[in-house]
């Protein structure tokens, strides 16, 4: 059975700050989320969406909370697959923590109903797009690219 | 198994073979697991160590399952008075697969008993560091210096079954 929740935790040797920027930036999405790309101007009540690199929109929904550097609540609703987007709204929170030696970056998103296909989905994504981050920020270059994103 | 298992799932770039290698091997294990010492024999039945940084056995455990560098499946039963007892055994499974120039890394915990969340807390909260640090080893070179005590709600719910904690 499984759980509406996904929750995963990395440890990344970093600054608040520049974790706060790579999960912020467009441009730095890019480089480790296979090309795709979040906008908004990270405001309480701002409209959010990730866009593919062809253009189309892949999530869609509204800031809810975001106190820079430590936390932003997303509400947060699939666009591409009809059969997800009629899950409706999940919410992800994200917060950055400084501990001893390293950043820690802690992903919680959620669903108000059982056996979420949407939250099956985000469960095989976050993995891949956090260790590609991590990679990102410790080395400069990414663990994996969009082609292996297809075939993972 | 009622219990979901805990499940951490990790991408490196690296070789499965080099990943399996810092998964069983000293050396490696003591940058990235707190200064502790994996000792694994590789066939099925084989001693499955890990030692604290004093060199006391921390973890007593059998190799269950070892298909190098794919799979490593081993008991890993804490060596605290009674814990095996009152909690059942514990088994471990790393799977090791190739995708493309990395790997995926999947940790999967799971108990033979149905345990609560305080118990399972220790894994949850444990392998993230763990498995990040292994990661920054592999490719940077160096590990993350991660400082964590076990949960006190583990270590509540432990003694409150009966384990003897050391230094509790």
């Amino acid at each position: 059975m499984s759980k509406p929740e996904f929750i995963y935790t990395t440890y990344i040797k970093t600054t608040p700050a520049k974790l706060w920027e790579a999960l912020t930036s467009r441009d730095a999405n890019k480089l480790y989320w296979f090309g795709a790309y979040q906008e908004s101007d990270w405001k309480p009540g701002s409209a959010w969406k990730i866009t593919y690199p062809d253009g189309r929109i892949m999530d869609s929904g509204e800031i809810l909370e975001c106190e820079k550097p430590k936390r932003i609540v997303i509400k947060w609703r699939n666009e591409w697959s009809s059969e997800l987007k009629a899950e409706g709204y999940s919410r992800c929170t994200m917060e950055i923590e400084q501990t001893d030696g390293a950043v820690k970056l802690t992903v919680m998103h959620s669903i108000d109903r059982p056996e979420s296909k949407f939250i099956g989905a985000v469960s095989g994504g976050w993995p891949k797009i956090l260790s590609n981050l991590k990679s990102l920020l410790e080395t400069g270059t990414v663990a994996l690219e969009s082609k292996e994103m297809k075939s993972a | 198994m009622s219990k979901p298992d805990t499940v951490y799932t990790i991408y490196i770039a690296s070789t499965p073979e080099r990943v399996f290698e810092a998964l069983t091997t000293a050396a490696y294990s003591k940058q990235y697991f707190f200064g502790f010492a994996v000792e694994c024999e590789l066939k099925v039945g084989g001693a499955f160590i890990i030692r604290t940084p004093d060199g006391s056995v921390h973890i007593d455990g059998k190799v269950l399952a070892c298909e190098p560098p794919n799979k490593l499946s081993v008991t890993w039963n804490v060596n605290w008075p009674g814990l095996v007892e009152k909690l059942g055994e514990t088994i471990v499974t790393y799977d090791i697969a190739q995708m493309g120039d990395s790997v995926r890394l999947t940790m999967t915990e799971s108990h033979e008993r149905d345990l609560p969340d305080d118990i399972l807390s220790g894994g949850r909260a444990g392998w993230p560091a763990i498995l990040s640090s292994l990661k920054s080893v592999l490719e940077t070179g160096k590990p993350l210096s991660v400082r964590m005590e076990p949960p006190v709600k583990m270590i509540a719910a432990l003694k409150a079954m009966g384990v003897t904690v050391p230094g509790g």
